[in-house]
């Protein structure tokens, strides 16, 4: 049950600077540990996330073994335009999670 | 002794005493979220940042799902959760007739599975269980805890506040060493609080996960290097109750931030 929590304001003015923050589901198991058969526990943490604005790239991060779980980014972008963002986390495992959400720029 | 060196000693008393009296009077009592720095607060209280949310989220789904031989869910009998589970954590763990003895929230979470899903019960500390409590408890948050006036639990109250006072382990402590005495010091760099279940099921910075109380305790008892009671153990239950009797009053953080 993989579940994405995002806030963007609903509304802002034009050329007002706000602030995103994205918090996604995720172990992010490090490939580090070991079990107590001492087998390796093998690696899952997401390794890249991607904001879109309308379509375009506005925001890209890559992710290592070091971040914690459960891993949360925020960011702020200046506001121009109504529409849409959309979010993209991908990882190991074949991990492919997406969301979005809308803004009004008055 | 020269002057000056008893006057310093005389001061150091004075201060010394009156920090103590200052930081300690009976009845004060603190959640763990007094004691955290801003930064961890800051997650507590933003509903996008906090990832006990997380839990929450399955929950809401879990809530709805059909489960068991009974092909039935939560929602079928309780309704809408903002109302049926309002008012619901803050009064466990309670009484339960038929066993005759409290359970706590997870355990009453399987009990109605079993009873009225005819589902089997959910492992402790499963994500799906934790998400369920942090669910329920999470309906809420804000409300005062009310947990101690049932007459029916006045003797296991009596036995959590027993294990609470009992030392144990190869470090020969209790629960109240710490967490009635020292809760104004510091243990290895970490406060000690006072020891107040707000927050449960809570997510944990350390744990990188959600926890139930039962695991919290289980990772103190282990602390003090004893040997910690299996989950569900009746032990674990009156130690839930007697402390959640001991935070009669304080407002339900749900799911809380603890570093």
């Amino acid at each position: 049950m993989a579940a994405a929590l995002i806030n963007v304001p609903a509304r802002a003015k034009r050329g007002d600077i706000i602030e995103i923050k994205t918090l996604m589901s995720h172990i992010m198991e490090t490939g580090y540990r070991r079990t107590a058969a001492g087998d390796l526990v093998t690696r899952d943490i997401v390794t890249s996330f991607t904001c879109r604005y309308n379509g375009k790239e506005i925001f890209h991060a890559d992710l290592f073994p070091a971040i914690a779980a459960n891993p949360f980014l925020s960011f702020f972008i200046v506001a121009q335009d109504s529409g849409k963002f959309e979010f993209e986390w991908i990882g190991d495992r074949g991990f492919s999670e997406t969301a979005s959400a809308s803004i009004t720029v008055e | 002794m020269s002057l000056p060196c008893a006057r310093s000693l005389v001061a150091l008393l004075l201060t010394g005493f009156s920090v103590h009296a200052a930081e300690n009077p009976p009845g004060e009592r603190r959640s763990g979220y007094d004691f955290m720095a801003p930064d961890t607060r800051a997650i507590q209280d933003d509903d996008t940042a906090n990832p006990g949310m997380l839990w929450v989220l399955d929950g809401g789904v879990l809530w709805k799902r059909k489960e068991g031989n009974a092909g039935k869910s939560c929602a079928d009998c309780h309704g809408d959760a903002d109302n049926s589970m309002k008012g619901v954590a803050p009064r466990y763990p309670a009484f339960d007739k038929t066993l005759g003895r409290p359970v706590d929230l997870e355990q009453r979470i399987n009990l109605e599975r079993t009873r009225h899903q005819e589902a089997p019960p959910l492992v402790y500390e499963s994500r799906d269980l934790l998400a369920l409590t942090a669910f329920v408890a999470r309906q809420s948050r804000g409300m005062a805890i009310a947990v101690g006036d049932d007459p029916e639990l006045k003797p296991f109250i009596a036995k959590g506040q027993e294990l609470f006072m009992l030392r144990q382990g190869q470090l020969n402590l209790a629960c109240s060493n710490c967490h009635d005495d020292n809760w104004d010091k510091r243990l290895a760099g970490s406060a000690i609080t006072q020891a107040h279940p707000t927050g449960y099921p809570l997510y944990r910075l350390e744990w990188q996960s959600v926890g139930s109380l039962q695991r919290r305790l289980r990772g103190c008892i282990t602390g003090i290097r004893a040997q910690p009671y299996d989950y569900g153990a009746v032990e674990l239950v009156e130690l839930e109750l007697f402390m959640m009797t001991r935070a009669q009053g304080m407002k339900m953080e749900s799911p809380a931030v603890r570093p």
